[in-house]
């Protein structure tokens, strides 16, 4: 297993390097003259070339690279446009914010995917199974920004509803469970939903196996044959959902962050694309793509652990 | 004396296996070890053996299905292996194929008419104008009857399905069918009617089959000669009366004992084999039998035995095998 | 109609009367098994042999009522030790799973968990059948291992399926299967996925466990070699039903169905040399199940069928020799040649 993960980390660093270039080549991609951008719109000619200095953009593109990855591994990952504050704390301080909302989000949408994508397996083809697909394709196609206002709209604001209101929990910020809640949800919904399906058809599969039918003979009560025999096996092909799952849930942490009021990554790079803060965005972006293959390497390790017919070596 | 058809010589089919971190080639399944034999005009040659023994292997190798790693194979004097992809394409319309599950060979969208249109196309030996005369002959010929040819695959039974196959491998008057394991998936009372048919057929029309199967009983009905295999390698080749009532290897007699035969007053002595067949990627040195055998010594662990011709032997008939004569004798010691 | 009973020389530790499992797909109801009769003799084992479809594994699986969705027991009755299985409740019916009655399957290769230890999947029956302690269970499931001939067993008990050869795979299940010593084990098809010697193996290990342990075995197969070589009473099936039934000599030597005697002739035998003789064949194939024949189920490939057979299904009768036989030809409403005789075109 060591050895495994060890590799796995190995394999990431092709992909590692891939990002920083992307990320690299949009500041140069951008049209228009970085430096004048990055000075900002009314500095002067000598401004300019100032910056154009000081970011090294006269050097020749290998050698601007180079000092682009070393000071990514150094954890210098240049000046805010905006507050000329480091680009790194900026992002220290708010990386734990978005992180926790992933986190929990994620862990939402697993415990939600997983209970209702059984619970309409095991009830296949009736009523109950039917709603439940309902409801889970409701989830899907039901946008970031709108189900978090509507959240806000009958659990913040609140209704009365006899005697008492609905607005249990608040409309933003982040800290308190009463500020979490509805972030949470409004990002791991489409999660849930996307699990439940998954769980679903995968345990559907599962159930007409052959090694059910062993179990069911030994006289095992069909509640451990769903949820010991069965749900196991099912579980493998969602892993790996899950972790490319991740990737849509961090681009909805952006949108969700902005509903909420909730200052993490998220909301860091919409101010910063909107002020054109570039080397802000830049890293952010290098931060989410580092998450992202983070994230899919512990999926590929809990795969492993779960699917025994893989053979580590 | 019959001309030879297909001469096979030291075929060798080792398929690469790929791991490591950089996919490299870090071993070979060695599926056929250098096999070497001839088919005639007219007869029925068979390999037989347990699954995964290297029986389709061979029979791809000898349609190019997969480019063989090394050997010769030369069908009517010609040598399949320096053709070029092209003209082995054409070839193939003198050998033909037709195997286990015709359902999954066959384009379940195409009416039979369809598919032996388009098996007459690619090979264009009849005229367009005669397309339709041939298909309907094809189909009384194998027994589904003229009037059956613009139904769909699925309408058909499984017997009823390989005749369709049938139908489409005679449909370019071939020389050579190789049938792997043509039979095994249908019922013994459908499988008969194709047994039936296929002998019919070669009478009719001198056709020569490779026929590829693990069910002995099959083999010994359809069969002149029969070829058995063990991991990669030829273990005993001959006329079937030879393999049947007089098997030399130690192999080929623990296979025929294996059978359960249907006659509960028949009185069996089995020789039980222990354990499992080995692993083709490191197959066991010297005779590759020597794991399970019962005779085996020191000399078998090192040293592969060839294919041999021993006393009490008909012509043609050998073993693979070093102490054939031992073990016919009863002089065999085993330490 | 004849009990099954009557043939036996033993006690029946099973009899099934007159069975019915359909199954209800949106078009039509599939009657897969049609009012089956046979019984296992007590210390004995009944075969059940017939093509593909006939409803051998719905037969057996009817018995541990593990029949799925959209399949359904709609009649008769099933006699375990002389009580109604069919009238248990579930709970019932899972004391007897894997305790009474065991069953192993067809593919080895897939009828075990992948994700749990050979050793876990022994374990479980230990402990839900005899209330074992986990470590307790696992010591005799190294035990059962061990009396299915699997070498080094201490080490195999923590190998997961996939590590197993398909024969090691199938000795798991029959150690599964044999755990908690049930009196009756079904086997489906238990060596048709295997190589000949290895299903010598199995089939040597199935036949020295059931002389010491004493029970009693439905082996199910299309193979009648392994009929011949293991089973003392057989049970032919065609389209859902029993066609013949009879003691396994009189079977083979002296079959009486239309249906046997074909099955038995279009066999070609690895130990006779037939010569260029063509093989005899039963013409036709099996109808569909939404075709089903009126009267008796084979009428339509029958050499023999007459308007009474078309017509009419017959009943399983008595014939002189003992054997059970559904055939209009052994009734006394016989309306064909009086002298017919089925097996007189026998080649074997
Ligand atoms: N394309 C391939 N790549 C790697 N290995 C292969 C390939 N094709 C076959 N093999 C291996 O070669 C060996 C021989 O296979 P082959 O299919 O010829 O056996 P067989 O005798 O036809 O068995 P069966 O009775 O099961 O059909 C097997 O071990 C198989 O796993
Ligand atoms: N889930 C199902 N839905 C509809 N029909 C079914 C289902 N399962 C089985 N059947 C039908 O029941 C009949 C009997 O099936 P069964 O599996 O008992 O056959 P079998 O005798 O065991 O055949 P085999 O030798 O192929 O295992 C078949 O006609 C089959 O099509
Ligand atoms: S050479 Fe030796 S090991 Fe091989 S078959 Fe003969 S006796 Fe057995
Ligand atoms: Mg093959
Ligand atoms: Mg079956």
């Amino acid at each position: 297993m060591f050895q495994f993960i060890v590799r796995r980390l190995i394999q990431t660093i092709p992909v590692l390097i891939g990002v920083t270039i992307l990320t690299f080549s949009m500041v140069r991609l951008i049209p228009g003259d970085p430096a004048q951008i990055m000075a900002g719109e009314s500095a002067s000619q000598e401004q300019i070339e100032l910056t154009r200095e000081r970011l090294g953009l006269n050097d020749p593109l290998p050698v601007q690279y180079f000092d682009y990855v070393s000071g990514v591994v150094t954890g210098d990952l240049g000046n805010s446009i905006r507050n000329g504050r480091p680009v790194a704390d900026e992002i220290k301080v708010r990386i734990g914010t978005t992180v926790s909302l992933a986190f929990y989000s994620t862990l939402l949408s697993v415990f939600l995917g997983i209970i209702f994508g059984v619970f309409a397996a095991v009830r296949r083809g009736k009523l109950s199974d039917t709603l439940v697909m309902i409801a889970a394709l409701f989830g899907l196609s039901m946008p970031n920004f709108w189900l978090g206002l509507i959240l806000i709209q009958y659990f913040a604001i609140g209704r009365d509803v006899l005697f008492f209101n609905t607005g249990w929990f608040l409309a933003s910020g982040w800290g308190t469970w009463q500020q979490m809640v509805l972030p949470v949800i409004t990002l791991g919904t489409a999660g849930a939903a996307i699990i439940a399906r998954m769980t679903r058809s995968s345990m559907l599969e599962v159930i007409d196996q052959d090694y059910i039918r062993t179990a069911r003979a030994k006289g095992v009560k069909e509640r451990i044959v769903v949820y010991r025999h069965a749900l196991k096996n099912a579980l493998i092909p969602v892993v790996t959902v899950v972790g490319l799952q991740f990737g849509a849930l961090l681009g909805g942490a952006v949108i969700t962050e902005n509903v909420f009021a909730i200052n993490g990554l998220g909301r860091l790079m919409v101010g910063a694309i909107n002020s054109r803060d570039f080397p802000i965005v830049q890293s952010g972006v290098l931060v989410f793509a580092f998450l992202f293959v983070f994230v899919n390497i512990m999926v590929d390790v809990i795969y492993r652990l779960l699917n025994k017919r893989i053979d580590l070596n | 004396m019959p001309k030879e058809l297909l001469k096979v010589k030291d075929l060798k089919q080792y398929f690469p296996i790929k791991g490591g971190l950089l996919g490299r080639t870090i071993n070979h399944v060695k599926a056929v070890d250098g096999i070497t034999f001839d088919v005639y005009e007219g007869e029925t040659v068979s390999i037989v053996g347990e699954s995964g023994c290297g029986k389709s292997t061979t029979g791809r190798a000898i349609l190019r299905l997969d480019e063989p790693t090394a050997g010769e194979v030369e069908f009517d004097g010609e040598d399949l292996l320096a053709l070029s992809k092209k003209d082995m394409r054409k070839k193939r319309k003198d050998l033909q194929v037709i195997f286990q599950d015709p359902y999954a060979s066959i384009n379940p969208r195409q009416t039979v008419r369809q598919i032996l249109e388009e098996a007459l196309e690619i090979q264009n030996v009849v005229p367009k104008n005669e397309r339709a005369k041939k298909i309907a002959d094809l189909m009384e010929v194998v027994g589904l009857g003229a009037h059956q040819a613009d139904r769909f695959p699925h309408e058909f039974s499984g017997g009823q399905r390989q005749r369709i196959g049938i139908a489409r491998a005679l449909s370019v008057d071939p020389k050579l069918i190789i049938a792997d394991e043509a039979v095994s998936a249908l019922d013994v009372s459908i499988q008969a009617q194709v047994i039936n048919l296929m002998k019919q057929l070669q009478r009719d029309f001198a056709l020569t089959y490779l026929f590829i199967s693990h069910d002995l009983g099959v083999v010994r009905h359809i069969s002149d000669r029969v070829i058995v295999m063990y991991l990669g390698k030829i273990v005993e080749i001959g006329d079937k009366t030879s393999i049947f009532d007089n098997p030399h290897h130690p192999y080929t007699k623990a296979l025929l004992s294996a059978i359960p035969v249907p006659d509960p007053d028949a009185q069996s002595e089995r020789v039980l084999l222990e354990g499992d067949v080995p692993s083709p990627i490191n197959p066991p040195q010297g005779c590759r039998f020597h794991t399970r055998c019962p005779f085996a010594t020191e000399r078998c662990r090192v040293e592969a035995p060839e294919l041999r011709n021993i006393d009490g032997m008909k012509e043609g008939h050998m073993g693979a095998c070093h102490f054939m004569e031992e073990i016919k004798n009863g002089t065999h010691q085993v330490e | 109609m004849v009990k099954a009973t009557d043939i036996l020389d033993q006690e029946p530790i099973l009899e099934v009367k007159d069975l019915q499992t359909s199954f209800f797909t949106d078009k039509f109801e599939v009657k897969a098994v049609d009012g089956v009769n046979f019984a296992v003799p007590k210390g004995k084992t009944l075969g059940i042999v017939g093509e593909s479809g006939s409803g051998k594994s719905i037969t057996s699986l009817s018995i541990l009522r593990l029949i799925q969705n959209p399949g359904k027991i709609i009649g008769g009755e099933i006699l375990f030790k002389g009580e109604n299985i069919l009238k248990k409740s579930e709970a019932e019916m899972r004391k007897i799973r894997g305790n009474e009655i065991s069953m192993i399957f067809q593919e080895p290769m897939t009828s075990l968990n992948p994700v749990y230890t050979v050793g876990q999947q022994i374990s479980e029956s230990f402990m839900i059948h005899q209330n074992m302690s986990k470590k307790e269970a696992m010591k005799r499931s190294a035990e059962m291992l061990e009396l299915v001939g699997i070498p080094s067993p201490k080490q195999r008990v923590k190998q997961y399926p996939h590590e197993l050869s398909g024969g090691m795979r199938q000795r798991v299940m029959i150690a599964i299967a044999l755990a908690c010593d049930p009196e009756l084990l079904i086997a489906d098809e238990p060596t048709t996925a295997l190589d000949v010697t290895i299903q010598a193996q199995i089939l040597e290990l199935m036949k020295d466990l059931q002389d010491r342990l004493g029970m009693s075995i439905i082996m199910i197969t299309h193979d009648l070699g392994v009929v011949a070589e293991t089973c003392d009473y057989v049970a032919v099936m065609y389209m859902g039903k029993v066609v013949e039934y009879a003691k396994v000599r009189d079977v083979f030597k002296n079959p009486k169905h239309p249906y046997t005697v074909g099955l038995l002739n279009s066999l070609p035998r690895h130990d006779i040399d037939l010569g260029d003789v063509e093989l005899q064949v039963i013409e036709g194939s099996v109808p569909s199940p939404d075709n089903l024949p009126k009267g008796c189920r084979f009428a339509p490939r029958c050499p023999f069928a007459t308007e009474l057979c078309h017509e009419k299904l017959p009943d399983l009768e008595q014939s002189d020799n003992g054997n059970q036989i559904r055939c209009w030809i052994y009734t006394d409403e016989w309306d064909g040649d009086q002298e017919v005789d089925v097996s007189a075109k026998r080649t074997t």
